[in-house]
């Protein structure tokens, strides 16, 4: 589903070189609930971007759904984005001028989808987070944690195949924020596969995959051992036996 | 795809800034109006010239003679040959003789114009008597002292007695009053009604000169005008042999010359109302960029979530030809109200042109467009990490 290889992220500010990624090699199958947690400065946001097609690698490549996205084009990328993945920010980042049905029909606008067909795509997402009662209101009219469900529903409306969540958390109280993330392992067991970006332990804990990044590289895969790239991916039929054996540790692990 | 929604958001936006949305469209309101105001304007005063220029019958063709330095004159008698000669180009003929007198009754007076004519003149150029009659062969033959006089006149002199068969004295000799004018423009001082119609030979005393300058004559057919005019230039070009000596000229040329140099003036003050379009562009697009800005993170947003590059311009041109073209409406509806307005102060006739407000409302929104371009174009060009991180 997301195969990353050798990815390189380097930023040239004058004579230094940042290296944000530093050579990152990831597989993420298809279902799976992975966190990817990290200091700030680790990467972790640079390597989000990456995986959300809202930037390209310096080098390496990246494959989505067996598709190279790596040397794509800005409007290309959107049209990947816009198909085949959820957004869930930390600040919402609703649209405050249009209402809570209006923002979660936006990808579907961007997709070309019928009005009609739009709509009741949208009402079956605010249904599914439980807030429909709401579509008319403005987001300003809502609590902290609605503001997040809607946006939950705005992911989950274009149907995308990952739903890549930013600190879902990080604007939330305790409480809120612990139904936000039972909410999304609630869409995890429905068959989505979701990607957890996050400097919490606390959270990243209830992925049944933890991946640590600091500087750049990938130091701890609690679904695999650190990946060696080219060489080991030579054995798939192997290592997808090892991974499908892992989720389900980590799952009972989540349960005690 | 969601042109629908970009202009709801944009009458949106509109609604909640008033204030803002106001001053943005100004430029283009005043813009607007004034280029409307102007058109109407124009074409209510091109309009009342020709009017007044066809009352005098299109198939007027007017003889003038100069002299330069020629003691050669055209006589009454050239000229009616002239015109029994050619039967299928020249209908009638009359001369005409201006004069400046002071007319007199009793206590009253008023300066008015004393015209000269012949028994032709009041079927040639429409000129109704509603009492007594207008002149005849025998005054002009025997230079009969009578005078036909305008509703003007016949106000200011006679103060509603009844004029016919007084006797009025034009620079000091007496006139009989024979005739009464119809009422065409409300009997105001230096309008069709006022005006003394003499015959011809008479005028010549009144104006002191024995010369008969100026004819008028009539085409047979309108659509033939310009071989009628050639035909009495032949006639004058025999007897003058200088082209420079004297000039005809139809009614319709004339009707043409003053449509031109309306339209041509028209042109000229709505090219300066068209600077306040630009202005009122150049304002949209101020605030434009600076909308841009503000939304960076809205764009991000919608970004992420896979608006492509003409999606975001698309939505960025459509709210500013909204802004533009509401600017418009509001620009036009004003502008038809203020020249309506105008009008009644200036005493001016008003012809609101549908062709200039069709033509107002799609440069404001073709303004729009184009002024709108370039902040859409630095919103489609947002890089949407940068856009989401912006605060």
């Amino acid at each position: 589903m997301i195969r990353l290889e050798e990815v390189y992220k380097i930023y040239n500010m004058g004579e230094n070189e940042v290296r944000a990624i530093d050579g990152v090699s990831l597989e993420i199958r298809e279902n799976e609930m992975a966190a990817i947690i990290g200091q700030s400065g680790s990467g972790k946001s640079t390597c989000m971007n990456i995986i959300g097609c809202l930037d390209v690698p310096t080098s390496g490549k990246y494959y989505l759904n067996d598709q190279d996205v790596s040397h794509m084009k800005d409007d290309e990328l959107a049209e990947v984005r816009n198909k085949t993945l959820g957004f869930i920010f930390q600040q919402y980042n609703l649209i405050h001028k249009l209402n809570v049905l209006e923002n979660v029909e936006l990808p579907l606008v961007y997709k070309g989808v019928h009005e009609k067909e739009r709509i009741e795509a949208a009402r079956e997402a605010l249904r599914k987070v439980g807030i429909e009662d709401k579509m008319n209101n403005l987001p300003s009219q809502l609590s902290g944690g609605q503001q997040q469900r809607v946006s939950i529903a705005r992911a989950l409306a274009g149907n995308p195949s990952i739903i890549l969540a930013d600190e879902p958390t990080g604007a939330l109280d305790t409480k809120t924020g612990k139904e936000v993330l039972e909410f999304l392992q609630k869409l995890n067991g429905e068959g989505n596969t979701i990607i957890l970006i996050t400097h919490d332990m606390g959270v990243a804990e209830k992925a049944k995959r933890i991946i640590r990044i600091s500087d750049g590289k990938i130091v701890e895969d609690s679904g695999h051992s650190v990946p060696k790239t080219e060489h080991e991916r030579s054995g798939i039929p192997g290592k997808g036996n090892v991974k499908r054996a892992v989720p389900k540790a980590a799952g009972m692990g989540d349960a005690v | 795809m969601n042109f629908k929604q970009s202009f709801r958001l944009a009458i949106k936006s509109l609604k909640t800034s008033k204030m803002r949305s106001f001053l943005t469209m100004l430029g283009i309101i005043i813009g607007v109006a004034s280029v409307i105001i102007l058109v109407s304007l124009m074409n209510g005063l091109s309009q009342d010239m020709t009017s007044s220029f066809e009352s005098m019958g299109t198939n007027t063709l007017t003889v003038n003679v100069m002299g330069r330095g020629t003691n050669r004159t055209l006589s009454v008698e050239e000229v009616e040959t002239l015109v029994e000669e050619n039967p299928e180009y020249l209908d009638q003929y009359s001369p005409r003789v201006t004069a400046s007198v002071t007319a007199k009754y009793d206590v009253n007076s008023v300066s008015t114009t004393v015209i000269g004519v012949n028994e032709f003149y009041d079927d040639m150029q429409s000129v109704a008597v509603t009492e007594g009659r207008f002149i005849q062969y025998i005054d002009t033959l025997r230079r009969l002292k009578v005078c036909v006089i305008g509703a003007y006149e016949a106000q200011e002199l006679f103060e509603g007695a009844d004029p016919i068969g007084e006797t009025v004295k034009l620079n000091g000799s007496s006139y009989k009053v024979v005739g009464l004018l119809e009422e065409t423009a409300d009997s105001e001082e230096g309008s069709d009604d006022d005006v003394i119609y003499v015959p011809y030979t008479a005028a010549t005393r009144l104006a002191d000169n024995a010369r008969i300058s100026s004819y008028y004559l009539t085409a047979v057919d309108t659509d033939e005008i310009e071989t009628s005019k050639t035909v009495i230039e032949n006639m004058m070009y025999s007897v003058f042999e200088d082209e420079n000596a004297y000039r005809v000229t139809s009614m319709s040329e004339m009707i043409e010359a003053v449509n031109e140099m309306t339209s041509s003036m028209a042109l000229v003050l709505v090219g300066i109302a068209g600077i306040s379009l630009v202005v009122g562009g150049i304002g949209i697009m101020n605030i434009m960029l600076v909308s841009v800005t503000e939304r960076t993170r809205e764009i991000g947003i919608r970004k992420s979530l896979g608006a492509k590059r003409k999606d975001i311009m698309r939505q960025f041109i459509i709210e500013a030809a909204t802004t533009s073209s509401a600017g418009g409406i509001i620009g036009i509806i004003f502008g038809i109200g203020a020249a309506y307005a105008a009008g009644v102060i200036m005493d001016m006739t008003v012809v609101p042109s549908w062709n200039a407000v069709a033509i107002a409302f799609s440069v404001s929104v073709g303004i729009g467009i184009v002024f709108g371009y370039f902040p859409a174009n630095k919103a489609a060009k947002m890089n949407p990490i940068d856009a989401l991180r912006y605060d």
